[in-house]
């Protein structure tokens, strides 16, 4: 048994320390405070801002400006017919970039609703269209710098207290980190995974995202729970909850966190934040939620919040901020053309990596198939005019 | 040396982990206590606490870490305690641990093997006798694999630990310590998807595995029967091209199994014998399978998988047509 363990050995009680009453243990009682370091009117304390140089700060406003412009091209193209659905990030770029800014080549990445951070790990923005379009080596790009994109909400967690076992057993210098939403903390899986890191004591990082909305449901009905970090509690491991609205405050927050998961104790970040745009291209937001929400959360742009930090800090001087946003323009047009002119591949590649080696039943299977094809050419017109969506 | 299934399990656990220090064994009470089973006997003892850990009754957890840890560069070798107590993490291998090869085209694997034991008739409380290799056969990039003699238990669990791809070992526990034989000392690979004829026959071909594998045996040698006994071994991916070699030699087949007749192994061996082997019958195939039913409480549940006379009875069917 491990020393942590042992200080939790239980004996049998030996007194009332109740006060002689039944006592709750109640959330109204905890106080759980949320960390902001920029005020929404722009206002901070010099002593409070964390240790980055001056490239540094700029470099998180270019990376906030380069995930607005991403969503807003996606959602564009989506709108042309040119990639199945997508989900915007805007008005959670503080969030997303202030979390990924403070992670490492070697940490491994988990992400539900974060795009920008696989570009600022090295994959592009053509490999992102590729994976909005359906296509494999999206997330082939994706896992060549250790990261990966969640779909099955929740289903990650275990896998990441996983990849952070190895990591332990490895003694790495690195954190394993999976990004949740509110909606993911009701399920079995990430109640497991997070218990799993706690047991065992594994570097892993849950970074939460609390974005309000899971599709329809808020935040409010998701949960009788006050807070999403409150629920940490529950397995021993310490919570931050932070500002997702302010990008210094989340990096301060997970570059903190960061390093107590270092060394083998979890954390769990809440970052309170809002999706202003709708759960992807195919919902309507219109149907659960008022514009008078939308309008409050659109006030509390990150974007324009930070502008304002490196206005009174003198750096705003350092930006174009219009050649910033052309410099992204170009390069999503760049990826547009590249991910357009991709070739199209051989049937056989639906085969070829679901084992090492293809077993003979799926050869089989292949091979009449191909054989199919090849007799009725026209599946290929067929599957080319069948209406999609 | 002679081992039972359950010691030539346990076998294999310590060769492959004195072989390799990337294999890390975890579950439920398999440390401290040597599983419930103790078919994790002296592996704390021996390879420390590190890589022989007790879990929290967590199956999802259980399966899910060891995608991610075999993601990660590993070799975990996972226990669920019973079967019936993998549906909460069939989730890990559906949705994640047999796709993560396929999803990121071989950039990333996940090489790793859930152990559990499977099976009616030990006497237990519900959820401890369920047969559904079937359900787990139908995930593409899941392998299953089922032994059922001890010498093959060391061989296809190692195998299955260098596998670079998940396998799901179900142990037949009605008969982890019935056998004994001769089990090879030290490394012995059996390569999964190979099929195994354990008696050579003429006139009728009988498919099983696992713990079917004794009372078909017993059956055939009771009834004495001219039938080629083929053991299964790998559910998935199936050895096709055994089972339609016998059958075109013997034109006669039934197929014992355990788990429920519908949607059942039995119905895929018997489609594969239908693609290429249909006009060498000459009597309908046979299944001789569990009902579909829950496995009853143990009161009953001896009236739910088949035994020697319930095969024979099989057997002799097909025969007569």
């Amino acid at each position: 048994m491990s020393d942590r363990a042992s200080d939790r050995r239980v004996s049998p009680a030996t007194g009332d320390d109740g006060g002689g009453e039944v006592r709750y243990l109640s959330q109204s009682d905890l106080e759980v405070p949320t960390h902001q370091i920029v005020a929404p009117d722009g206002s901070y304390d010099e002593s409070s801002i964390p240790d980055l140089d001056d490239e540094e700060l700029l470099d998180l406003y270019r990376w906030m400006v380069t995930d607005r412009v991403f969503s807003r091209r996606m959602v564009n193209i989506q709108r042309r017919g040119e990639l199945g659905t997508f989900g915007s990030t805007r008005g959670q770029e503080a969030s997303i970039i202030g979390s990924a800014f403070t992670l490492t080549p070697d940490d491994w990445l988990y992400v539900g609703r974060a795009w920008t951070p696989m570009f600022m790990r090295g994959a592009s923005m053509e490999d992102m269209i590729l994976f909005w379009r359906g296509i494999e080596e999206g997330q082939e790009a994706f896992a060549k710098v250790n990261a990966q994109i969640a779909i099955s909400i929740g289903s990650h967690l275990p896998l990441v207290s996983g990849i952070a076992w190895g990591m332990h057993l490895d003694d790495a210098d690195a954190i394993a980190t999976a990004y949740l939403g509110d909606g993911a903390t009701s399920t079995g899986a990430a109640h497991e995974g997070i218990n799993l890191a706690s047991s065992v004591g594994l570097p892993a990082l849950f970074y939460c995202q609390n974005n309000q909305y899971a599709i329809s449901m808020p935040y409010q009905k998701q949960s009788g729970a006050n807070t999403i970090a409150q629920k940490a509690l529950a397995y021993g491991i310490d919570a931050i909850r932070v500002d997702g609205q302010d990008v210094l405050a989340v990096y301060d927050a997970v570059s903190s966190a960061r390093e107590k998961v270092l060394q083998g104790e979890p954390v769990f970040v809440e970052s309170v934040t809002y999706r202003l745009d709708a759960h992807t291209t195919s919902d309507d937001p219109t149907r659960y939620r008022s514009d008078e929400e939308v309008e409050e959360w659109e006030a509390h742009d990150p974007i324009e919040r930070y502008r304002e930090f490196l206005k009174s800090e003198g750096l705003w001087s350092e930006i174009d901020h219009d050649a910033v946003v052309d410099e992204i323009e170009t390069e999503f047009d760049e990826a547009l053309a590249a991910a357009n002119a991709m070739e199209e591949r051989a049937v056989a590649e639906m085969f070829e990596y679901v084992y090492d080696e293809l077993p003979p039943e799926l050869a089989r299977q292949l091979a009449e198939f191909e054989d199919l094809l090849e007799r009725r050419p026209e599946m290929y017109d067929f599957i080319e005019q069948r209406p999609k969506g | 040396m002679q081992a039972t299934i359950v010691q030539a399990v346990n076998d294999a656990l310590h060769t492959e982990m004195e072989r390799d220090d990337r294999v890390v064994v975890f579950g439920e009470d398999v440390a401290e206590s040597g599983g419930v089973f103790r078919a994790t006997d002296e592996l704390l003892e021996e390879f420390g606490s590190k890589r022989v850990v007790d879990t929290p009754l967590s199956e999802i957890a259980i399966v899910g870490g060891a995608a991610g840890m075999a993601m990660y560069g590993y070799r975990p070798v996972a226990e669920i305690q019973f079967s019936g107590f993998l549906p909460p993490a069939f989730d890990q291998l559906v949705t994640n641990a047999s796709r993560i090869r396929w999803r990121t085209r071989g950039e990333l694997t996940a090489p790793m093997v859930v152990r559990m034991p499977y099976g009616a008739g030990v006497r237990a409380l519900e959820h401890h006798s369920e047969s559904l290799e079937g359900a787990y056969g139908h995930i593409p990039g899941l392998q299953v694999v089922i032994p059922s003699t001890p010498a093959d238990t060391k061989g296809l669990l190692t195998a299955a630990i260098r596998d670079p791809d998940p396998v799901l070992f179900m142990e037949p526990k009605r008969i982890y310590r019935s056998i004994r034989e001769e089990v090879p000392e030290g490394e012995h690979e059996v390569p999964i998807g190979e099929a195994a004829v354990r008696r050579e026959g003429e006139d009728v071909t009988v498919v099983a595995w696992g713990a079917m594998m004794p009372p078909t045996l017993e059956a055939v040698d009771e009834g004495d029967v001219d039938a080629e006994v083929i053991d299964l071994r790998t559910i998935s991916p199936m050895d096709t091209e055994t089972i339609v070699e016998s059958v075109k030699k013997t034109g006669r087949c039934v197929v014992v199994h355990e788990g429920p007749r519908t949607l059942g192994v039995g119905s895929e061996v018997i489609a594969r014998i239908n693609d290429e082997a249909l006009m060498y019958l000459e009597s309908p195939v046979e299944r001789v399978a569990g009902f579909d039913t829950p496995v009853p409480l143990l009161s009953m549940e001896d009236f739910y998988f088949p035994h020697p006379p319930r095969i024979l009875d099989g057997i002799e069917t097909a025969l007569a047509e």
